[in-house]
């Protein structure tokens, strides 16, 4: 048997059957890495030794008579931007090479209670800026659908490294589509939960008021487990809310009777693939027959998205990313003449181009003159933003929309245009923006073989919602089934 | 020509909390560099501020005291700037949206009552601390600059005035009763060599009956009276501007100590563009109406209702009022001490004399003196009842301040009860009228002061204890009946 193939729900259903040892599981992951990593090139790090040693423990633990937890002994990868006690964090930027924290994310130290073994960490945009992982100061992870492609961005490594069955799951982070933007492209299931759902701490802060970590997976259950293991207040995070956790398992029933679906118009329109059009409304019947009532509907705020969009967010990464300048940590230039220059050198030095432009954005949109024409605006409309979703979701339990305009394109095709880049989370954007959670999963291939992504919205903190419509979805399509040739 | 003086005061206090604005580090000031830091207040990468509870109680109550308005929704806003001792290279304050408004301060100046407002009160995060010019050792080292991280983040409270003070010696005022509140209210220490109290002032003059004139900030001034006399410099090199016709430049001045002047720092052109806007991690602070209430039942009297209080309740003379209630601690202490000895006048005295001696003596603040309001007005007793003498209760409460030592345990093992038993008494008055006939004669001479020697005598032989009143009588009785 091909361990590396199965879900994190069938590795723990063998491992709690005593059919196969941890030991098992991630030495059969850590040899499908060494066939495939040198090609995908997702990882940023390993911890092998590390992760063997974990095994061995969990599997005297299990022959012990301990109880095995849904997530026990499962292999699991991060994304870089991740903060882990002594290991290296470093966003993928020059910046912060070399930078230990000494001290783990919330939802790691989560993790590590449910008993999940830590494989690596995965490439990334640097500081989780881009939507093709091509943004990484390290490497280029390739989609493994089609190695001349991009994986799609920011956490493209995790992505990438879920579709190619290097780990059954990994933790992405999302700001403005970084988890459900490469989830489609590369053909997984990628969740965003609401803002404040999730402990954000240790997670580096790209725009805080848009940062969500959530799972990557190859099923709607193996994220509806990670999501569990992950939610909830933390005293740590001022933004993390003291609402409820649901069972996120008990909500996964294939049966879509009762519900109401919106369809927005605004999402179908521009720069959208045909293929990728037609596969989304396909889907929708799919979804219709199961008892779903889909209606179209309008959120006519759509096209300011994205300019809204990266007005705050660079208003924010360029005050959150201030703090590296060369003095208490990370990256300084060797050559320096007094302070100022220190600074200055430190960040040319040590940050890329994109993050760059997105610091001076940020900076120009919140100086004196600009700052209400720009942010100020940006806020007001914002708030529109959301009033949108907020109308929606009176009449609609969801919304489904494509996750992206296109399939995943040619590595190198728009890093030329960063225009062109940014629109390819046009329909993500918006989620971020109004704080709701949303979900990306497989609903088709395009003719070169290439995945497509659906993406479906749903309350705040109604996360159970969204996962029951794609359950509902995935158990009666195949798509998910399908694995790279890789 | 004369002009009229418009000086605000931005007063910034470290509040009294255990631990740090955003983090549970401590606040403890002295210690070694960087062993009160953690990954939050060194602006790590991931991390996240939490607010601090009480420092949020501490503000609504100093602006509660202020007679401010609290705003029910108040926000924190990122001040964005880059210096090496600021981690983030944002601070982490209040724009818009501040904790409290329109409070104001009244107080006593010249003889006359005025009346100052309070613009604004918000909470920031302090910055920490750079170290010049030292080598790791090695003397032929270029000399480095260090930081010192342990001051980050500690709980600021900023108070601005109105622009309404009038006169640096009005800004004295202004400043030395917003101390003695905020001492009161025990949310700061208000020690401006230890920095926990800092000032800057802005001042513009304008021709009488002009509207205000241009301003400059005023800085670096590291006391009160550095306050005044920075002022009347600043004042003084304003109105000699003015006068001959020139404008004053809006800028940052700072006021140099040594040369007793000011001198430019920036100008308006040069100053920050803090790129203000609010702070993402978090939340809107929200301060309800009940939680007001019981802020406000936790107020103490304040010193000037306390000080009117003394003076009508106790009959004390306004002076005695003003130095016992000049801190809440002491003013305690004299009304505890009325507990046990309910004798307003001679409390009053005792405590501005010897207690007040004592403490500026031995240097210990009020509420670390080890002799008990209780155990004072015992020995105040003692005295009243004539067990002891003046002098002796001088004694023994020096010691009672040293040891904490009950006045009782003293008198005992001390063998320091005064002699009133009469024959004993008159028994050593023989001896020294024996042992001193010069001093007799004087006495019989008409010469007053042979009594005083006299009087000086006994006492050494009963080491003190006799009881002056009694020793008085017996000497006069003795002396006229001697044979002449």
């Amino acid at each position: 048997m091909e361990l590396y193939k199965l879900s994190a729900y069938e590795l723990h259903n063998l491992i709690k059957g005593k059919e196969v040892s941890v030991e098992e599981v991630v030495t059969s992951l850590l040899q499908r890495i060494k066939k495939v990593e040198e090609r995908v090139k997702a990882f940023l790090s390993f911890y092998q030794k590390e992760a063997l040693n974990e095994a061995r423990k969990w599997d005297k633990k299990i022959s012990g008579g301990e109880e095995v937890g849904p997530l026990a002994g499962i292999p699991i990868a991060i994304k870089d931007n991740l903060c882990l006690d002594s290991a290296e964090t470093s966003c993928a930027s020059n910046i912060l090479k070399g930078f230990y924290p000494p001290y783990s994310a919330t939802v790691l130290n989560k993790l590590n209670k449910a008993g999940t073994i830590l494989l690596g960490k995965t490439n990334m945009d640097e500081f989780a800026m881009g939507s093709s992982t091509e943004n990484s100061a390290f490497q280029i992870t390739r989609n493994p659908w089609n190695l001349e492609t991009a994986p799609g961005g920011s956490s493209g490594g995790s992505a990438a490294a879920v579709a190619s069955g290097e780990v059954p799951f990994a933790l992405g982070s999302d700001t403005g589509g970084s988890i459900r933007q490469p989830a489609a492209l590369c053909g997984v299931v990628g969740l965003k939960p609401t803002y404040g759902r999730v402990s954000r701490y240790g997670l580096v802060a790209f725009a805080s008021s848009l940062d969500q970590i959530g799972p990557i997976a190859k099923t709607v259950r193996d994220c509806a487990y990670l999501l569990q293991a992950i939610s909830g207040k933390d005293e740590l995070d001022s933004t993390s809310l003291d609402y409820p956790v649901s069972d996120y398992i008990q909500c996964l029933i294939p049966d879509l009777q009762g519900m109401k679906i919106g369809l927005p118009k605004e999402y179908f329109i521009t720069g959208i693939e045909e293929e990728v059009k037609k596969k989304v409304i396909t889907a929708t019947k799919v979804i219709q027959e199961l008892g779903a009532q889909i209606e179209e509907i309008s959120l006519p705020h759509t096209k300011y998205a994205v300019a809204t969009y990266y007005l705050i967010a660079t208003a924010e990464a360029s005050s959150n990313l201030a703090r590296y300048d060369g003095v208490g940590y990370g990256y300084r230039t060797q050559e320096r003449t007094n302070l100022i220059d220190m600074y200055k050198r430190s960040r040319q030095e040590g940050f890329g181009d994109e993050v760059k432009r997105r610091i001076m954005l940020g900076t120009y949109v919140l100086s004196k003159g600009y700052h209400d024409d720009y942010y100020g605006k940006a806020q007001r409309v914002r708030t529109l933003i959301k009033n949108d979703f907020d109308k929606a979701f009176k009449d609609f339990d969801a919304i489904i929309t494509p996750t992206s305009p296109t399939v995943a394109f040619n590595l190198g095709e728009k890093t030329e245009d960063p225009l062109k880049m940014y629109l390819s989370d046009v329909f993500t954007i918006s989620a971020n923006l109004a704080g709701i959670p949303g979900i990306s999963i497989p609903c088709g291939f395009n003719k070169n073989g290439l995945p497509i992504g659906l993406q479906i919205l749903g309350k705040p903190f109604d996360e159970k919602t969204i996962l029951r419509i794609a359950y509902a979805y995935e158990q009666n399509t195949e798509w998910h089934k399908r694995r790279p040739g890789i | 020509m004369n002009y009229l003086v418009n000086i605000g005061l931005e007063v910034h206090v470290e509040l009294l909390t255990q631990s740090k604005l955003f983090c549970g580090c401590s606040i403890k000031f002295g210690m070694p560099p960087n062993t009160q830091t953690c990954p939050v207040c060194l602006g790590l990468p991931g991390v996240l501020p939490v607010i601090n509870e009480k420092a949020v109680e501490y503000a609504i109550y100093t602006a509660l005291a202020l007679h401010c308005k609290i705003n029910q929704l108040c926000r924190f806003a990122r001040k964005n700037y880059y210096y090496p001792d600021l981690p983030k290279n944002y601070q982490i304050s209040q724009y818009e949206e501040p904790l409290a408004r329109n409070g104001y301060l009244e107080f006593e100046v010249e003889n006359k009552l005025k009346k100052i407002e309070i613009e604004r009160i918000h909470l920031e995060e302090d910055a920490g601390k750079l170290i010049h010019g030292e080598t790791k050792g090695n003397i032929q080292e270029k000399e480095l600059s260090f930081v010192d991280y342990n001051r980050t983040g500690i709980p600021l409270m900023e108070i601005v005035s109105s622009p309404t003070i009038s006169s640096p010696q009005e800004a004295y005022q202004y400043l030395t009763d917003l101390k003695r509140i905020l001492r009161y209210l025990r949310v700061s220490d208000c020690n401006m060599e230890e920095g926990s109290l800092r000032c800057d002032a802005n001042i513009s003059l304008a021709p009488e009956g002009e509207r205000m004139g241009t301003k400059t900030e005023l800085k670096n001034m590291n006391s009160f009276k550095e306050i005044r006399e920075g002022l009347s410099a600043e004042i003084k090199r304003q109105s000699y501007l003015l006068d001959k016709g020139e404008k004053i430049i809006q800028e940052t001045r700072l006021w140099d100590a040594e040369k007793r002047r000011t001198r430019s720092m920036r100008s308006k052109e040069e100053a920050h563009d803090y790129r203000y806007f609010p702070e993402p991690d978090l939340l809107p602070l929200e301060i309800d109406k009940r939680r007001q209430q019981k802020v406000k039942a936790k107020i103490p009297e304040m010193p000037q209702e306390r000080c009117q209080r003394f003076i009508i309740k106790y009959g004390l003379p306004p002076y005695d009022a003003g130095v016992l209630t000049e801190s809440r601690n002491l003013a305690d202490y004299f009304e505890e001490c009325l507990e046990s000895f309910p004798y307003y006048k001679q409390v009053s005295n005792w405590i501005m004399g010897e207690f007040l001696r004592l403490v500026k003596k031995e240097n210990v603040a009020i509420d670390k003196v080890k002799v008990t309001p209780a155990q004072t007005g015992e020995l105040l007793n003692y005295l009243k009842k004539g067990t002891i003498s003046g002098k002796l209760a001088k004694l023994i409460f020096q010691e009672m301040f040293k040891t904490g030592k009950e006045a009782e345990e003293i008198i005992e093992t001390g063998g320091l009860k005064q002699i009133t038993d009469e024959t004993s008494l008159e028994k050593v008055v023989g001896e020294v009228l024996k042992e001193n006939p010069q001093g007799v004669n004087d006495f019989k001479a008409g010469k007053e002061k042979a009594l005083g020697y006299l009087v000086g005598q006994i006492m050494k032989k009963t080491k003190g204890k006799a009881n002056p009143q009694l020793v008085n009588r017996f000497l006069r009785e003795k002396i006229s009946n001697l044979p002449q």
